[in-house]
């Protein structure tokens, strides 16, 4: 009897430790798919996945993800999601071709006013007139959109900086992305400000119990109108990457990564109703969704049993997440 | 109490646990027929879980229960009910979208006959009422109402005299009497003793998940009750700290010579008429008063959750115009609410929650001194004696260690004048004692605190003066000492002290 | 001790008219809106009013069905991001079958893809329920699912519908001159919605809406009514997608991308609240004819189509944001 107990408790620890630690059940959602790919890559192209420069392949296509994902962590610490962050990302990656002409630092500043400028609307929208996140940011994706639809007819001249260009698509040594180490960059200012700023604490609270936030004298519009901004701002590092990337800005640029934002952020466990999460966890959240793309290019997969394995695999992850988490 | 007659609720060994915490061990309970049973326990002992089980909120490990005799394993609170056991929640079980007709037809009952059951105690509403539209007190009873109608066996309240006034209080007790007398019982969940030595036949306490005692409450009398509550070595030093408490009843600190740190000019909001006072450093000013006198939109007024409509406020001799709590927390102005829900982040840890008013201005968004911190938090946790095992995420706390969070975080960061809107609602007798010490040392150190308690019995033990609201006017003012429950009643309902009381 | 009282304790809410504007006034005053619009229309329009008002129920119909669906499920607690997908699969399937089918044959079809859009859309309701995954997330993940199946089904757009099939939608009935399409929309509230609404089972949906905790505390089956609440949105959803084959006449496995937040939109405007257990359906239809209303409107105006993208946006926040400055409620 005594055995079974204590057998039992120790898995009770067990079960305590990844709840309260879940980024480790996801790194190791993400080596399982490492290997599956690996596997699959052998067994389809005869060559290992798991090499160098497939890596430095998944973190380069990754990057712009993990940027746009990183806004829409912060959003949703605070209870909301943001809707625009692919037009968004879209319209900066064209604000800064078109003012490329005139400069580097002009072509990047423009690409992130208009961001932060987006992002700001939203913030205002949301934090000040009290409209749902949901339908403000679905307004304001809306409006993007139409906006960009026509000045992209028109025929402006589009110039991609240089620097964009190298942060987008250059390696390092030839496996170090240089995005990767933007990357890395934000990840670290992301994750220690969210730990031991008092910014970050606010977004917990204020996505945690609103109520209670003001109570203590919060004055939630502030943290609302922030960080609805610092999501377009972000959303616009992520355009910049992505047409960096692809050297030619396409109303469609971004359109893919709305949803897969949210996913990202969903199956790195943090709460869609605010107040729990984590930067780090988003960022194996996109890892997995990368790899995950990967994978099912290798197996040839058509666009539709995409779609379905994609459908399919944020539905049991985030279950399995709950499960593990005991819905308290 | 006839031994041979079948118990009207036997219960025995009723375990449940929700994953590693066990929160029955296994208790036992038996009500009779024709009785007024209460079931006491601290936070955390398990009567709430004890109440679920029965009433087939949850399901229970293992154990019985039957009803007079017969098998009654509730699978759902409909089901309960037709099993004879009624009960009515804390949170009434009332939609506030709906009207109170369309709730009724929810839950199949007859229009008709809850209204009979309503007006039986002298109360009225139109159901046509969205229920979001009417205040809790009303709900509460509906719900009682709606329960009596099913002649229940067992009437089962929980805790429903929290947060009622003293009126409907009464109300609440005539039909616990009318139950006894028509043979039917009534269990009574509360945390007030006063309570349950006037109205209860026998009580069963519950301590860590069991039942550790049945007795008539009565006889012991409230001592009794809390040493078997808490234990006999706790009950111990509680009954030695009580004793300081009680023989400590400060006189009035040489009134009117210390600071004036709040004063309040012919205030108007919301129900409140006019209400004028000066509340001064060192001192614990009571405000007694009936449901909806306006003492709920006095205390939002001064803290800064709502706009004043008429009157003056001054802190430390200057204006004081608060339109949002950051205003009045930066005059040092500080709020405990009434519902601790209102005041908690529930999934972020206890450090979190106690130092979160540090970081409420743009100013202190940036890098956070975490040593400086993890000191401040420290200090109000070990202040307030916060137990700080589940401390991960504030809502695995039981209730009383969460009221003292609400607390500890002023303590943190620190504060002139502490409004304390019903601290006491809803925690368990030790934690109780422990917030009316902690009150009356922070008062000693100088802090000037407004009280408000729907328990009577606290304002003596905590105040140095009461004043009494009715009408939307202050109709009295007594000393802590005379402030006992008659006088204060009789002020409560606007009538004057000198006449004597029935 | 107990108070004397000579009148039993009256307790008092809101005053009857207050309450009737919290309840009808927002429905109210989106047909109004709706009916402002009608005169502004004409004054643009060069067609005839029978003609324009046909066009204008086709046009509205496939949004009218599907914010009809989320609406139901808003109101019940939860949202539902796959709406437009699953629309798209009824549409592409609907379009593949029926090209050859006779009238009837196409009718009973068309039966027997509603029953099965009611599975589905129950089927992610149990997903839901079970799972205890918040509802965004599984419907998002639903999303992608349908939309891979209509993939499957149909990889570019072609089929189409028998023509009586397609008057349906087009025509009008008889000889009133009132488009079948309206009529349509207004049948299925009356037929399907209205008598579950006051019964009941509705009451269930908007108590669980309300407030969860306090419905099941009153017996509801809070599992079951909100899985039934996904299963009858799923009849309108898949009235959506018969809509769309018909009005359009061919299948389209891209043609359910813009239902889906539109029908959200619709069901806002239209005075549910996103909180749920409040609001209904008919300030919903009026909604989604106000929205593709506006839309007409701008095109008819020779506004460049991406502009009208932009003031729909643009319109959307502005009415939620008066709306909301107009009906500051309090939940707890």
């Amino acid at each position: 009897m005594p055995e079974a107990i204590e057998r039992e408790s120790r898995l009770r620890g067990v079960q305590r430790f990844l709840v309260d630690n879940p980024v480790v059940v996801l790194a190791g959602v993400l080596a399982l798919l490492f290997v599956l790919t690996d596997l699959v890559n052998r067994h389809e192209v005869g060559e290992p996945f798991v090499t160098w420069n497939q890596l430095s392949t998944t973190f380069l296509v990754a990057a712009p993800l993990g940027m746009i994902a990183a806004g829409q962590t912060l959003v949703m610490l605070t209870g909301g999601v943001d809707l625009s962050v692919a037009f968004t990302a879209t319209a900066a990656a064209f604000a800064t071709a078109w003012q490329g002409g005139n400069g580097t630092t002009q072509g990047i500043l423009a690409g992130l006013a208009v961001g932060l400028g987006i992002g700001l609307a939203n913030g205002i929208g949301v934090g000040i007139f009290h409209v749902n996140p949901l339908i403000m940011t679905l307004g304001t994706s809306s409006v993007t959109f139409g906006l960009l639809s026509i000045y992209a007819g028109k025929s402006f001249e589009k110039v991609v900086p240089g620097l964009v260009a190298t942060l987008g698509s250059d390696r390092f040594f030839d496996y170090l992305p240089a995005n990767l180490i933007f990357w890395a960059a934000m990840a670290a200012v992301l994750i220690l400000g969210l730990r031991y700023t008092g910014y970050g604490r606010m977004l917990y609270a204020v996505g945690d119990n609103e109520v209670a936030a003001r109570l203590a004298g919060v004055r939630v519009w502030q943290v609302l109108v922030t960080v609805y901004a610092l999501c377009g701002l972000f959303s616009a590092f992520g355009g910049l990457l992505l047409v960096g990337f692809t050297n030619n800005p396409d109303l469609g640029l971004a359109t893919p990564y709305l949803l897969q934002s949210v996913a990202a952020v969903v199956i790195g466990g943090t709460s869609i109703f605010g107040g729990w999460g984590s930067y780090s966890g988003t960022i194996v959240g996109v890892l997995i969704l990368t790899v995950l793309g990967s994978l099912l290019t290798l197996l040839n997969s058509e666009e539709w049993q995409r779609q379905v394995i994609y459908g399919g695999i944020i539905i049991v992850l985030t279950a399995i997440y709950a499960r593990v988490s005991g819905a308290e | 109490m006839n031994d041979e007659a079948v118990p009207l609720l036997e219960a025995r060994a009723v375990a449940k646990h929700y994953g590693p915490v066990v929160a029955l061990r296994s208790a036992d309970l038996s009500v009779a027929p024709g009785e007024v049973h209460a079931l006491l326990g601290a936070n955390g002992a398990g009567k709430s879980t004890l109440v679920k089980c029965l009433t087939g909120v949850t399901r229970p490990d293992s154990g019985t229960i039957s009803v007079a005799g017969r098998a009654a394993r509730a699978r759902s609170p409909m089901h309960a009910a037709r099993l004879g056991l009624s009960p009515v929640f804390q949170d009434p079980a009332l939609v506030p979208d709906l009207s109170v007709a369309q709730n009724l037809r929810l839950t199949r009952s007859s229009v008709d006959a809850v209204r009979s059951q309503l007006s039986a105690m002298d109360l009225q509403v139109s159901f046509h009422e969205l229920v979001g539209d009417l205040p809790l007190p009303i709900l509460r009873m509906l719900d009682l109402a709606r329960a009596l109608t099913n002649d229940p066996q067992l009437l089962i309240l929980d805790e429903i005299t929290a947060a009622l006034p003293s009126d409907l209080a009464e109300r609440v007790f005539d039909v616990m009497r009318q139950r006894r007398e028509s043979g039917r019982s009534v269990l009574f969940i509360t945390h007030r003793l006063a309570e349950v030595i006037a109205t209860c036949d026998s009580a069963t306490i519950l301590r860590d998940g069991q039942d550790v005692g049945t007795m008539e409450p009565k006889e012991g009398g409230e001592s009794r009750i809390v040493e078997i509550m808490l234990g006999p070595e706790a009950a111990k030093a509680e009954a030695e700290a009580s004793e300081l408490d009680e023989a400590d009843v400060p006189v009035a600190a040489a009134a009117g010579e210390a600071d004036a740190v709040l004063e309040v000019d012919d205030l108007k909001v919301g129900a409140v008429q006019s209400i004028s006072f000066t509340l001064r450093r060192g001192e614990i000013l009571g405000i007694a008063a009936l449901e909806g006198q306006g003492q709920d939109e006095l205390f939002e007024a001064l803290a800064g959750q709502r706009k004043a409509d008429g009157g003056e406020l001054r802190v430390a001799g200057e204006a004081f115009r608060p339109r949002h709590p950051y205003d009045a927390i930066r005059r040092k102005v500080v709020l405990v609410p009434p519902d601790r829900l209102l005041a908690l982040l529930p999934q972020r840890p206890v450090r979190e929650n106690v130092a979160a008013p540090l970081y409420n201005s743009a100013r202190r968004w940036g890098p956070i001194n975490m040593r400086e911190e993890g000191k401040r938090v420290r200090r109000a946790v070990d202040a307030l004696q916060i137990d700080m095992r589940a401390a991960k995420q504030v809502r695995r706390l039981s209730g009383g260690n969460q009221q003292k969070v609400t607390i500890a975080r002023w303590i943190a960061s620190g504060f002139a004048a502490l409004l304390c809107n019903d601290p006491t609602r809803g925690i368990d007798v030790g934690t109780k004692r422990q917030v009316y010490a902690l009150l009356r040392e922070l008062a000693e150190d100088g802090a000037a605190i407004l009280f408000f308690s729907s328990e009577l019995a606290e304002f003596p033990l905590v105040c140095d003066r009461v004043l009494t609201v009715y009408g939307g006017r202050v109709t009295a003012e007594v000393a802590g000492a005379a402030a006992d429950e008659a006088t204060l009643l009789q002020a409560m309902h606007g009538l004057q002290l000198d006449e004597a009381v029935a | 001790m107990s108070a004397t009282a000579a009148a039993p304790m009256e307790f008092r809410g809101a005053a009857p008219w207050r309450r009737a504007l919290r309840l009808h006034g927002w429905t109210v005053a989106v047909w109004l809106v709706l009916l402002a619009l009608v005169p502004y229309w004409r004054s643009l329009s060069e067609q005839d009013f029978k003609f324009d008002l046909s066009s204008l129920a086709i046009d509205a119909l496939p949004l009218c069905f599907a914010a009809m669906a989320q609406a139901i499920i808003i109101i019940s607690g939860g949202i539902d991001l796959s709406i437009g997908s699953l629309m798209a699969v009824v549409n592409v399937l609907s379009a593949r079958e029926m090209v050859d089918m006779s009238f009837g044959k196409a009718i009973a079809f068309s039966v027997l893809l509603i029953l099965l859009t009611m599975l589905a859309s129950g089927f992610t309701g149990v997903v839901i329920t079970l799972t205890r995954i918040p509802d965004i997330v599984v419907t998002l993940g639903m999303l992608f699912v349908w939309q891979g199946v209509a993939l499957w089904i149909m990889e570019i757009p072609g089929g189409g519908v028998p023509i009586d099939y397609a008057d349906l939608a087009l025509g009008d009935l008889g000889t009133t001159g009132i488009p079948n399409a309206t009529i349509a929309v207004f049948a299925a509230l009356l037929l399907v919605w209205a008598p579950i609404r006051w019964l009941r089972p509705g009451l269930a949906i908007y108590a669980v809406g309300s407030n969860r905790n306090s419905a099941y505390l009153s017996g509801i089956g809070v599992a079951r009514t909100r899985v039934g609440a996904y299963f009858l949105a799923g009849l309108f959803t898949g009235l959506a997608g018969l809509a769309l084959s018909a009005s359009s006449g061919i299948g389209d496995p891209n043609s359910g991308t813009t239902y889906t937040l539109n029908s959200v939109a619709a069901a806002v405007l239209g005075g549910v609240s996103l909180l749920g257990g409040v609001g209904g359906l008919i300030g919903v239809i009026a909604a989604a004819y106000v929205l593709t209303l506006s839309k007409i409107i701008l095109l008819l105006r020779g506004t460049d189509p991406n502009y009208a993208n932009v003031y729909q946006g643009a319109l959307i926040i502005l009415v939620v944001v008066i709306g909301g400055l107009l009906t500051r409620k309090t939940r707890s």
